[in-house]
């Protein structure tokens, strides 16, 4: 299959070797991987901001930048739910809400398109790790997704997966409501990397780059010696 | 004054500091889960108990008009009043004409959100009127002189040393920590209370348009004795609370019991068909529902939002929300709290002083998940901030946004800046970056990595 690489604009900037991973895995499993580079940013910080206007440019952008592509596939639940579910909302109405529909139906959350369309929870990775996974709020509940990562975890040689208490409790990052209410998502971080700790977990994983920003700077800043990953750099270990 | 928005920053600032009571909280809630999830497992399907609960409510709202005449007609049958009220004002002088007119002295009252949505008692109490609430945790938020502090469970803050010496304080009673004995001087206390007064005033959870009749939930039995002992009995609801048939709660009632407190069933149901009929031998002889609109029907006309009218007031959404665990009840300022009511405040009292509400939510989604009628809470904050941003959006944000469009629109320009970015990171965490100074003073940012994805891909490319 030939997919096409959806980066969020902050793991393009700041987490670079989530896209590598990312890139890594597929290309392991014989895909063809592309990275359209007119892309920017999904347009979610503007869209949750209520700045409608900006994120239906940044949709209709999109339109144009996945034109053709067989899948298109992000290392980021949040940006991919952007993607799903709010395109066509922000294109209500518009001409080209039929297509921004078309393009929800080929776009996929990174370890979603493993299982769910390539139908794989094994990647041949291998990490001696005691791991847990936290679970984004897109992914668990915009795009539905509990089981798809842990199975892929699972099928990691060397690692074992323990649940921590308040596994689908937000972390608190929500975009600019981070920094606009910074006391209130400083706490709920607190809640969310308090559990994370108790749990023994050497290494946090998750799909969403930016729940990762909002635990591992919490964490660091509280000098806590837990690592964060993406499921994607766990997948592409050997 | 300060504004709601400040004075909502202040109050969840102080809130979020005071990490036991946060602990507490979570610790309150933690029994919930285990129960709740207890009591759906006895549902052959919750899934589909929480579509036909969704679409009881559907049906009545979106046929308002015609459900709530429906409603009047058999409650007048029953022998009953209907009144109804354009707003608060409206409400409390219908109430207080009533009470007048029953040259009534006390008043007992069963709990009710729709009465602290139009401050009803500090109405009548400026009247000359003895107002006591009868639930025990609006019993006791009424001696701190406090609101609710979450609208199902109105003194879940409060530890029992804390209710204890408020007991003593107010009624002189021994101290104890025994949650039965503390039910019980309650209880002593009001029996005779219920006796003494005239008016009996109450909300309802459902109005039954098919039989006129008024559908009250409890735990405690207050209610039943608020409604039937007293020689006038006035029910206050929201137009939003009526339902078609009788059979329609079948599915809400054991999903209102379940979803909002973990409970297969609320203690008491009961079902007030108007007022003592020819031959009975008690009940009150006269019975009112007053049905107050107060900017509901314009939520009504919001095809998008309309659903939030559904709302059954369980509490559920409260109790899995992240922000509520954190800031508690008292800092948004409002009758509902939690996620209704940071999506009902801004139709009910302005989007422009309540819209910080909507904006103070990580959009986690746990309260759309809980929802028993499935409104779709936490997709109905995005929207109010859209309507805040068309109606009224300040000048910062709106250059912000406009630029970060622009930006965005510029693959190259973007690359450019996210260079620039990375390379004075270092640079820019010492000066006042908004956003930025606020981030890093609790958290840290990763190093900045000296080459962008973008910039790797290429080079990787044959």
């Amino acid at each position: 299959m030939r997919v096409s690489l959806f980066i969020p604009c902050f793991v393009d900037q700041l987490t670079p070797r989530v896209g590598l991973a990312t890139a890594q895995v597929l290309k392991g499993l014989g895909h063809e991987v592309e990275f359209r580079e007119a892309q920017t940013c999904c347009g979610q910080p503007s869209f949750n901001a209520g700045h409608w206007d900006v994120a239906r440019d940044a949709a209709l952008r999109a339109l144009d930048v996945f034109r053709g592509a067989e899948a298109v596939v992000g290392p980021s639940a949040s940006c991919v739910a952007m993607m799903r579910k709010f395109y066509p909302e922000v294109l209500a109405g518009h001409p080209r809400l039929g297509e921004a529909r078309e393009l929800a139906s080929r776009t996929f959350e990174f370890g979603e398109f493993l299982v769910r369309k390539l139908g794989v929870d094994d990647v041949g990775a291998r990490m001696d790790a005691r791991a847990t996974y936290h679970d984004g709020c897109h992914g668990l509940r915009e795009l539905g997704l509990r089981e798809e990562p842990r199975r892929l975890l699972r099928g990691v040689r060397g690692l074992t997966l323990v649940e921590s208490e308040e596994s689908e409790t937000c972390c608190g990052f929500g975009g600019l409501f981070s920094v606009k209410f910074p006391m209130i998502s400083t706490a709920m971080a607190q809640v969310k990397c308090d559990a994370l700790v108790r749990s023994g977990a050497e290494i946090i994983v998750s799909s969403d780059p930016s729940c990762l920003l909002q635990i591992g700077g919490y964490l660091t800043r509280e000098g806590k010696a837990v690592r964060t990953l993406h499921l994607a750099e766990v997948l592409a270990a050997r | 004054m300060a504004s709601p928005r400040d004075r909502f920053l202040t109050d969840a600032t102080q809130a979020t500091r005071d990490a036991p009571q946060r602990d507490f909280l979570r610790r309150a809630l933690g029994g919930y889960y285990e129960n709740r999830d207890l009591q759906k497992a006895r549902y052959r399907d919750w899934e589909h108990a929480r579509d036909a609960a969704a679409m009881a409510k559907w049906n009545a709202v979106n046929r308002l008009d015609r459900t709530l005449a429906t409603f009047a007609a058999n409650f007048e049958r029953n022998g009953g009043r209907v009144h109804w009220a354009r707003d608060g004002a409206e409400a409390r002088a219908i109430i207080s004409r009533i009470c007048r007119e029953a040259g009534a002295k006390a008043v007992i009252k069963s709990k009710c959100m729709t009465t602290e949505e139009i401050h009803l008692n500090d109405a009548l109490e400026a009247e000359g009127y003895g107002v006591v609430e009868s639930d025990l945790g609006e019993f006791i938020q009424q001696l701190r002189k406090e609101p609710p502090f979450h609208f199902v469970f109105p003194c879940m803050h409060l530890k029992r040393e804390a209710i204890s010496e408020l007991f003593t304080r107010h009624l002189g009673t021994a101290a104890t920590d025994s949650p039965e004995e503390l039910t019980m001087i309650a209880r002593r206390h009001l029996r005779q209370l219920y006796v003494d007064a005239d008016v009996g005033i109450s909300g309802a959870n459902f109005l039954v348009a098919e039989t006129g009749q008024v559908s009250i939930t409890e735990n405690e039995g207050n209610a039943r004795l608020t409604c039937a002992l007293p020689r006038v009995h006035i029910a206050l609801a929201g137009i939003e609370k009526v339902v078609d048939r009788l059979d329609d709660l079948a599915v809400l009632l054991p999903m209102l019991a379940t979803a909002g407190a973990g409970q297969p069933m609320t203690c008491y149901n009961t079902l007030y068909a108007g007022p003592r009929q020819p031959g009975e031998p008690d009940g009150p002889t006269a019975f009112h529902v007053v049905l107050l609109d107060n900017k509901r029907t314009a939520l009504l006309a919001d095809p998008e939002q309309r659903d939030a009218l559904h709302c059954i007031r369980c509490g559920a959404c409260l109790n899995v929300c992240p922000i509520f665990k954190n800031i508690g009840g008292f800092a948004y300022g409002t009758t509902y709290q939690g996620p209704i009511g940071s999506v009902l405040t801004p139709h009910l009292r302005g989007l422009r002083s309540w819209n910080h509400l909507s904006g103070a939510s990580s959009l986690c989604g746990a309260c759309t998940e809980a929802c028993p009628v499935r409104i779709d809470l936490h997709h109905h904050l995005l929207r109010n901030r859209r309507n805040a941003a068309r109606a009224h959006a300040n000048v910062f944000d709106k250059v912000f946004h406009a630029a970060f469009g622009w930006v965005i629109a510029r693959p190259r320009l973007f690359a450019l800046g996210g260079r620039a970015f990375r390379a004075s990171l270092p640079m820019l965490r010492r000066l006042p970056v908004p956003y930025l100074r606020t981030w890093l003073r609790t958290r840290e940012l990763p190093g900045a990595p000296a080459r962008s994805f973008r910039d790797q891909w290429r080079d990787s490319q044959p």
